[in-house]
């Protein structure tokens, strides 16, 4: 099956239909097998037991770019290849990628405030991911605002092709300013600097939570494909009764 | 597995992260089934796709 053969939304559905008790069973199987790992690994020299907080706040961390990522590939489909599902795919994300940045955000404060001495720093890491945060609010509100979904996906790929210069500010924010927040420690030029016992169980983690957002985007899209055959369908009621 | 002097932190980071994640695939859920119980009602109520399919077939 090609990604054009995925254009019909009937194809994706049945795809969908075919695929997700897969993904949740693989995500569950994963995500248990980190937590187990997560339970296992030995405390950290200077963190102490706090690197556990790590094992779920950087997969949420990597996903709440990740997610805005994926958005903004589907910005382009929809402004530039007009692909029929580009804006369904965007929408659908936009909810999950707000819970991943919360989550980031939240599990880096529990972390930060026996590590750091304060629950927030308005540094440049800490600030630019609350930007992230309240970018997928105003998104998630504007496709809200406008009844229309083909009009609110073009100003919604807009304005998620603007936001995604903030991406590339929250990965390099620790390297262009003095920040409380550390480095890249797994993804950087000469490799991870992690010991493996910490390595291992956020890999796993990490992977776990990206099926976890495979998992959840799939059925929101189809979710959203449903809607709008409702939306269609109603239409076509309220003008056979005005007929 | 012993937490020290952080427990209360690690286990509201882990309690957090669950409840949202439970949040989330219980709203897809309930979304779900809403959109299907519409699609039912409104071929109930005589309407159709133009394909003739029904609507709330996955497929």
């Amino acid at each position: 099956m090609t990604l054009i053969d995925l254009a019909n939304p009937t194809r994706f559905l049945s795809l969908t239909a075919r695929v997700l008790p897969w993904l949740m069973a693989a995500t569950a199987i994963l995500l248990a097998g980190g937590l187990y790992l997560s339970a296992l690994a030995p405390d950290d020299y200077q963190q102490g037991a706090t690197v556990k907080i790590m094992f779920i706040h950087v997969p949420n961390a990597w996903l709440s770019m990740f997610v805005w990522g994926v958005m903004s590939i589907a910005a382009l489909g929809t402004l530039v290849w007009r692909h029929p599902l580009a804006d369904v795919a965007a929408k659908a994300a936009a909810p999950i990628g707000a819970a991943f940045t919360f989550l980031a955000l939240v599990t880096g404060s529990l972390w930060g405030r026996p590590m750091w001495g304060t629950y927030w720093e308005w540094d440049a890491r800490l600030t630019s991911v609350l930007v992230l945060f309240l970018m997928y609010l105003g998104l998630i509100a504007l496709w809200r605002a406008v009844d229309d979904p083909s009009r609110a996906a073009r100003a919604a790929a807009v304005l998620t092709l603007v936001g995604a210069i903030n991406i590339p500010i929250i990965k390099f924010s620790v390297d262009w300013w003095n920040t409380l927040h550390q480095g890249a420690s797994v993804l950087r030029m000469g490799g991870p600097t992690m010991d493996r016992a910490f390595l291992i169980p956020l890999l796993v983690m990490a992977v776990a939570f990206s099926l976890l957002f495979i998992t959840l985007h799939l059925a929101a899209m189809r979710n959203e494909i449903l809607r709008r055959r409702v939306r269609s369908l109603q239409m076509m009621q309220a003008s056979q009764r005005a007929a | 597995m012993s937490l020290g002097p952080y427990t209360s932190f690690i286990t509201t980071s882990y309690a957090v992260v669950a409840v949202v994640v439970l949040l989330l695939i219980v709203w897809i859920a309930i979304d779900y089934r809403t959109q299907r119980a519409r699609l039912r009602e409104l071929e109930a109520s005589g309407v159709t796709r133009r394909s003739g399919r029904g609507a709330s077939e996955l497929g």
